[in-house]
């Protein structure tokens, strides 16, 4: 049997895409292949690793879990959406000043990760961002330069959580 | 073998109505599917069986957490974030609250269901513990009607429950009568987060000078399916804390227990911590109850 494709609208990083996708396809694949957003990475491909992360409607998710019809209407933010015509976001920012990216791969998970814990909490404690990025593997630079700069993102005080949600592209 | 999603029928009913018709109409043919976190696992690595899906995400009739007078009920489509986030089951099922925090990581909270965690019966899930200590029902609907079972009675063998093939499992009721009760939860993993449980401990207890009058216990991961320890739990009723009680009870649990070896620990090492931390467990209401 093979399952027809549908209409799936969401809003990407401000931007209304229509795709046509067989509803049980992964939102990662519908982000990566459909819509070439690349950022999202497929690391487990289970929920463990958090290379996937996006937020949807606000809530940190993995991508790779949701089921694209469980997503029509959604609006989603992914690691391309953050930076603002051009200027990187604070956590973007601070992830190049304290060398919280070696290989890339875990990045864009764990900067959407980070936002997520920011635009609830913008001043957390180190526990609080430990646990914020508790779903976020890294296997190369280690975490610790990773949280100094989600600290230093924090500390910055050029968050915006209110307009960080969507940047229209 | 990677999932292939061209093999697999999704739908989205826009009512729990539609749903439980359409349950009715075929049952046993569909498969519902809620926040996806252990099905969506399966599709990935290409287990997943199931080939027509109905989706439970978004039935607002599901997501909800209400309080009367006497008892707490919640949906069983509300997610782990809304239960962490909860003040209500904060201060009234502190035990339920902090097993939501510590399932998975921030993005499975945002997305997996206590229906979802209660009718997938894994024997590890992290909320069985404590809905069977506050002594829960579950509240099974269909298109014939709603029934309520005690959750004692729900998992009936490995990933096996008491549902018929037309039901979905719609809210969990706990009684909140447990103010003044010494409650403890712990659970023992490879690491806080993501770990699934080598074993997890669940108690509630009432004192009444020293005796215990009342004591429900229930663990993850010693059994087939999250379940009380009701052989440990005879072995403290009425007593007197002590010493011997605590040696009695935990040689009750040991003869209880059934954990197996698998991947993430082995029986004797499940056993063994199973014990300790039902030694901890009555060491602090023991403590507790000297100093009063």
């Amino acid at each position: 049997m093979t399952s027809p494709s549908r209409t799936i609208r969401l809003t990407v990083n401000g931007r209304n895409c229509s795709v046509q996708a067989p509803p049980m396809k992964r939102l990662l694949d519908v982000l990566r292949e459909d819509l070439h957003l690349t950022g999202a990475k497929e690391g487990c491909g289970e929920g463990e690793c958090g290379s996937c992360s996006v937020r949807m409607n606000g809530d940190l998710v993995n991508s790779c879990l949701v089921p694209v019809l469980q997503a029509d209407g959604a609006t989603i933010l992914t690691v391309e959406g953050l930076a603002d015509c051009g200027k990187l976001h604070p956590l973007q920012q601070a992830f190049l000043n304290c060398g919280g990216a070696q290989c890339g791969i875990c990045t864009p998970g764990m900067l959407m990760a980070a936002s997520q814990l920011l635009s609830i909490n913008p001043h957390p404690t180190i526990a609080e961002i430990r646990e914020g990025l508790a779903g976020n593997l890294c296997r190369c630079t280690g975490f610790i330069r990773i949280f100094e700069s989600v600290i230093a993102a924090a500390a910055s005080g050029d968050l915006h959580p209110q307009s960080e949600t969507i940047h229209a592209r | 073998m990677r999932g292939d999603p061209h093999v697999h029928e999704l739908i989205a009913p826009a009512s729990l109505e539609a749903v439980l018709e359409l349950l009715a109409a075929a049952p046993g043919q569909w498969t519902p599917i809620a926040g996806g976190t252990e099905l969506m696992v399966a599709h990935a690595a290409g287990r997943l069986t199931a080939t027509r899906l109905v989706s439970l995400w978004g039935l607002s009739e599901l997501r909800f957490i209400r309080s009367d007078v006497d008892s707490i009920s919640i949906g069983a489509g509300t997610t782990f974030k809304d239960l962490r986030t909860n003040s209500t089951v904060a201060s009234h099922l502190p035990l339920l609250a902090r097993a939501s925090a510590w399932i998975g990581s921030i993005a499975n909270q945002s997305r997996a269901t206590i229906g979802g965690n209660l009718v997938n019966g894994s024997p590890a899930a992290d909320s069985s513990p404590a809905l069977l200590v506050y002594d829960a029902e579950v509240e099974l609907v269909s298109a014939r009607g709603s029934r309520r079972i005690p959750y004692a009675d729900f998992h009936t063998g490995y990933k096996r429950n008491a549902m018929m093939e037309d039901e979905l499992l719609f809210a969990v009721h706990i009684p909140l009568r447990f103010a003044e009760h010494r409650q403890y939860l712990r659970k023992v993993g490879t690491r806080r987060a993501m770990a699934i449980s080598k074993v997890a401990l669940a108690a509630c207890a009432s004192l009444e000078d020293g005796v215990i009058r009342e004591i429900r216990l229930a663990a993850a991961s010693l059994a087939a399916f999250p379940a009380r320890l009701y052989g440990t739990e005879a072995a403290l009723q009425n007593r007197t804390l002590s010493a011997e009680t605590v040696e009695r009870a935990c040689l009750a649990l040991l003869e209880e227990a059934k954990p197996i070896d698998d991947i993430r620990s082995t029986a004797e090492y499940r056993r063994q911590v199973a014990r300790n931390l039902l030694a901890e467990f009555l060491m602090q209401i023991g403590t507790e109850a000297a100093t009063l």
